[in-house]
Order: C-alpha cells, then sequence, then structure tokens
C-alpha cells in the first residue's frame, strides 16, 4: 500500500510541486488571513506576536455596535446597496434583451462595443470625468445657468445629499454594457425554433419576449441575482473611496471605508477587524438564505 | 382580413424598433460623451477652459497640458511604475495561475479533491482588509513594489477558466511527449501553453486592465511616492479637488502660465486612458469568449 503511493507520487512528482505551490499560496495569502481574524477576539497591538497579546472576548464588537457612527455606516451601506441591487440589477437584463431584438447586425455591434468600453476604465478616471460634470464649473452647473441665470452653482460632489445618487447612477453607467453580456450569451443560446413557432402561432414581440426570452434566462437571473445579494454590504470600495471626500462623508462613509480609516489610517486594528467580521458573517447569512429563497421560488441556486 | 391584421402587426413592429434603435443610440451617446468631453477639454487651453461654455470642441486648442504633463517627473515615475507592474504582473499571475491550473486538471493527481476545496472556499471566505494588510506588513511587503506582483499572482476563478480549456487539449499529444522522455512541466511549457493562446490572452487583458486601472494597492500599501503608479497619482489629485472649491481653479506652478490644475488632469487622464483603448479593439473578441466560459464554468 505504502510503495503503491509512493509509487505514484513518483510519478506525478512534477505535478505534485506544481500542485503544492498554488496551494502553499493559497494557504500563504487566503489561509493566513483567516487566522489573522482572531485579533478581533484579542487586544491586539503591532508591536506584540498575536499568541502573546490577551483575549478580550467581544469586546470590539460591543464597541463596534455602541459606537454612534455603527448607525449611519449601516444605513449608507445598506441604502447604496439596495439602490444598486433595485435599479442596477434589472436595467443589463432590459438593456441585453432590447439589444437582443435590434435587427441591424453593425448597429448591434457597435452599440455592445460602445456600451463594454466604460468597464474598462478605472474608478479613478470615472471620478476625474464626475468632477468636469458635476463640480461648481462643472457641465452641469452651466447647462443650469445657461437655462437660469439666476443659478448659483452647486459642487455636487460636495453635497452630501447627492452621493447615494452619483454612486448609483455611475456605478449603472460604467457597468451596464458589461453586466449584459451574460445575459446576452445566455440569450444567445435559446432554440431559434421556439421564436420560429411562436411567430407561426402570431405571437407579437412583446410576447416572445415574455414567454421565451425571460423564462429562458430566468437560470442565469436567479444565480446572479443570488450572487447579487451575497454582495449586498460589498458597496463598491474602490469607487466609494474615490468619490468620498471631507464634506460628503456623512453620506459617503461605509462599512468598507470605515474598516480602512480605523485599520489602516488609525491603526486600531482590532477593532477594525471586529467590524470586518461582522461583515462577513452578515455577507454569508445573506448568501445563504437568497439561495434559499431563489431556489425555492424559481428552482435555480448556486449550490 | 389576414392580410390587414399582418401589416398592422408589421407597423406595431416597425415602431418598437425604430424605438429600439433610437433607444440605443441615446446609450451610445450618453456612453462616449462624457468621455470626449473630457478629451477636448484636455486639449483646451486651461485658463479659457475655465470660463465654461465647452461642448462639442476644443475652443482654444492647445498642446501645452500634455507638454506640462510630459515634464513632470512625478508623472513619468507613476507612468513607469504602472508599465512594469503591468508587465510583470500580468507574465508572472497567467503563467503561475495556468501552471497550477494544469496540475489541478489531472483528474487523478494525487489530493486533487483537497486542493479543490481548499481553493473553492477562498471564493467565499477571506480574512478582510486589516488581517490581509497586518499578512503583508510581517512579510515585509509594505513599501516594495513586490506587493504589486506576489499577492496578486495567483487567482482562483481564472484557474476555473483555465481548467475548463486545458480539459479539452486531447490526452494522446501529451502522451506522445511523455513516451519521448518529456516531464510534465516540459509538457506544460512546450505543449500546453502554445496550444492555449485564446485562454492565455483572456486572462492577460483581465489581469493586464485591473493592474493597469489599480489604484488602491498604491493607496493603501504603498507610502513611498516613488512607488505609486499612475491611477494613485491621480487619485490623489482628483480626491483633492473634490473637496475643494480653490483647487479648481488654481493654477500649478508659476502663474504666467495658462495650464492650470484641471487641464493637467484631464491631459494625464487621457495619457493613462490611453494604452486600454488601443488595445481594446483587438482584444474584444477574446474577451466576450472569456466571459462566456467563465460563465458557463463558474
Amino acid at each position: 500500500m505504502k510503495t503503491k503511493l509512493f509509487l505514484r507520487l513518483r510519478k506525478e512528482k512534477y505535478l505534485q510541486m506544481m500542485a503544492l505551490l498554488g496551494i502553499a499560496w493559497i494557504i500563504v495569502f487566503n489561509y493566513a488571513p483567516m487566522y489573522g481574524i482572531i485579533i478581533a477576539f484579542k487586544d491586539y497591538s503591532i508591536i506584540k506576536k498575536i499568541s502573546e497579546v490577551d483575549w478580550v472576548g467581544l469586546a470590539w464588537f460591543k464597541e463596534v455596535f455602541t459606537d454612534e457612527n455603527f448607525i449611519p455606516i449601516m444605513r449608507n451601506t445598506l441604502a447604496i446597496s439596495f439602490m444598486k441591487l433595485i435599479i442596477g440589477f434589472p436595467l443589463p437584463i432590459l438593456f441585453a434583451i432590447m439589444l437582443n431584438e435590434i435587427r441591424q447586425v453593425k448597429l448591434k455591434r457597435f452599440v455592445q462595443t460602445v456600451s463594454y468600453l466604460p468597464h474598462f476604465l478605472s474608478w479613478v478616471i470615472l471620478g476625474g470625468i464626475l468632477m468636469a460634470w458635476l463640480a461648481d464649473v462643472g457641465l452641469f452647473n452651466e447647462l443650469q445657468t445657461m437655462i437660469n441665470p439666476s443659478h448659483t452653482p452647486i459642487n455636487y460632489l460636495a453635497k452630501p445629499k447627492y452621493f447615494w445618487l452619483i454612486t448609483v447612477f455611475s456605478d449603472i453607467w460604467k457597468e451596464l454594457g458589461w453586466s449584459a453580456i451574460i445575459y446576452l450569451a445566455a440569450i444567445s443560446g435559446i432554440d431559434p425554433q421556439m421564436y420560429e413557432a411562436a411567430t407561426v402561432d402570431g405571437a407579437t414581440r412583446f410576447q416572445k419576449i415574455w414567454h421565451i426570452t425571460l423564462p429562458s434566462i430566468k437560470g442565469t437571473i436567479s444565480i446572479l441575482f443570488v450572487l447579487a445579494v451575497a454582495n449586498l454590504l460589498n458597496t463598491n470600495f474602490e469607487q466609494i473611496l474615490v468619490l468620498k471626500n471631507a464634506l460628503n462623508a456623512s453620506m459617503a462613509e461605509v462599512i468598507d471605508t470605515y474598516v480602512y480609516r480605523m485599520g489602516v489610517q488609525s491603526g486600531r486594528f482590532s477593532y477594525a477587524t471586529a467590524i470586518g467580521l461582522f461583515k462577513s458573517i452578515v455577507a454569508l447569512c445573506l448568501l445563504l438564505t437568497a439561495n434559499k429563497v431563489t431556489k425555492k421560488l424559481t428552482g435555480h441556486g448556486l449550490y | 382580413m389576414r392580410h390587414a391584421n399582418s401589416i398592422r402587426i408589421s407597423k406595431k413592429e416597425r415602431l418598437f424598433d425604430r424605438t429600439n434603435v433610437v433607444i440605443m443610440l441615446i446609450i451610445c451617446f450618453v456612453t462616449l460623451y462624457p468621455i470626449w468631453y473630457t478629451v477636448i477639454l484636455s486639449f483646451n487651453d486651461g485658463g479659457d477652459a475655465m470660463k465654461g461654455g465647452i461642448f462639442w470642441f476644443p475652443r482654444v486648442f492647445t498642446l501645452d497640458n500634455y507638454r506640462a504633463v510630459f515634464r513632470n517627473s512625478g508623472i513619468i515615475t507613476a507612468y513607469s511604475v504602472t508599465v512594469l507592474r503591468t508587465f510583470i504582473g500580468t507574465v508572472t499571475n497567467v503563467f503561475f495561475t495556468a501552471m497550477v491550473a494544469y496540475a489541478f486538471s489531472k483528474k487523478n493527481l494525487f489530493g486533487r479533491k483537497v486542493y479543490m476545496t481548499l481553493g473553492t472556499i477562498t471564493m467565499f471566505f477571506n480574512g478582510g482588509l486589516i488581517p490581509f494588510f497586518l499578512l503583508l506588513k510581517n512579510l515585509n511587503l509594505l513599501d516594495n513594489f513586490l506587493v504589486y506582483i506576489i499577492p496578486t499572482m495567483f487567482n482562483f476563478f481564472n484557474l476555473l477558466i483555465f481548467m475548463a480549456f486545458f480539459r479539452e487539449i486531447p490526452d494522446s499529444l501529451e502522451e506522445s511527449a511523455k513516451i519521448d522522455g518529456a516531464n510534465d512541466f516540459v509538457i506544460f511549457l512546450r505543449i500546453i501553453l502554445p496550444l492555449s493562446k485564446p485562454v492565455l490572452a483572456t486572462i492577460a487583458l483581465f489581469t493586464g486592465v485591473w493592474h493597469w486601472n489599480d489604484y488602491f494597492f498604491g493607496v493603501i500599501y504603498i507610502n513611498k511616492t516613488s512607488l505609486q503608479p499612475i491611477q494613485t497619482y491621480l487619485y490623489k489629485i482628483v480626491a483633492e479637488a473634490g473637496s475643494s472649491r480653490m483647487a479648481i481653479s488654481s493654477p500649478v506652478g508659476v502663474s504666467k502660465s495658462n495650464i492650470t490644475s484641471n487641464s493637467i488632469k484631464y491631459a494625464t487622464m487621457v495619457v493613462t486612458t490611453l494604452p486600454i483603448v488601443l488595445v481594446y479593439p483587438f482584444l474584444q473578441k477574446y474577451f466576450v469568449k472569456g466571459v462566456m466560459l467563465g460563465a458557463v464554468k463558474g
């Protein structure tokens, strides 16, 4: 038995070396940080080793929930996420269906090419573009002054009340076309005979969309919906960090930016890890619940 | 009766088609115009641009903004860091992930199930920002160029895409190489990689774009300005301008110049985005396939 395993391992020694290099990387960069989570239950300080510092139980979590910043941060996180889910989730589906209905092949290809493009721009570039539109000397204020000469220019990015809208719509602008690719792939897999049969039966375009296209991509929609709900607390960190500033912070601070500010910038590592862990646990519950509910409703789920 | 009915439907359909085309063209305009607006501002005299009223073309055309960008040593350093990290980061990531994927794709590999389970778990759980930050600190990767390369060298989702592709390669090719005395690593290098150009190009594009666009690593893990990438450099300008009214109109350097911080910002944005816009049309056919492959297997 022993020699058999030995012979097998010797035969695949190069493959094992290649695989174990990958496993070593995964252990260092994925599993070691998971072990690091225990500092959320300890009084960690940067000058000591994790094993040397004292356990403090749930003290950091108590501090998180009683922190006066906690409620506004949760509110901002959930508000931005839910708006992205409610507005941003159905739009790519609608866009994919409408794009699929375009009969001119060249136009279709052109629209596709253009709509993917913003996905390849960075959030920093997008922040710069938004500023050219929304600053007090920006395009929006210019247009408003043209219509109403007595208009006082507003720096939209400095006003907290516009932050959620800016975040949600800039995200849609950037990702609409890209998110639609996966639905387009699903639509292109539909058997054309179904549409032909429906045409013979006298179905209108809208009826074909409603009774053939949508039910055929239901599985894809369900899976992406589960993933979107699981990511509900992951407001796009890169996006928020670019758009957030000292003036709009009251509506812009989300869990991710707060963890960064408390941990990396202020050095309160244990406290920031506790918030991060709270977020991960909620995200896991959301994933499990969304998967269960979606599976019951549509028969499709992640697992 | 029948005839009249079909005409009525086709009229309705034509209306549907036309509305659809108009909506699609509006979407294209809304997508392209903000980008165009930035480009024309980068070619306009900075002082003149502050007066506003530029919508379609530069009013006072100038290349001074670009001259200022190429004369600024800070921008050049940041740009070089980006080029370097994108090149090294993409090559190491694609090679390393493909190599591990090749080993994992062997169905009878000893321990394969454990390896795959370990990897799959990482797609759903991670330690979070702070433990990761502390790990990098312990590994002395903070303020080190290698922070762009080593922690981003492997990607489990890309591994799944590679595996799906490698499975399609006929075993007979590898067997004949084995008879000739090649070991598994040589087979991977000499036979598998050259056959996998489409999937290599797809993953290289995704990884390359990520490296090119990432400003986050530069903000969080790097303090030295000599190591910050161009996106981090831009982030600092953009974030500053967002909160203060004054920064927007204050000119950079000598006051006699008509170059404002804004006009430099736009020129830097264009220079930063140009490489992506240039490779984009050539690689489009690959990434659409790549996304679909990922969609089916993921």
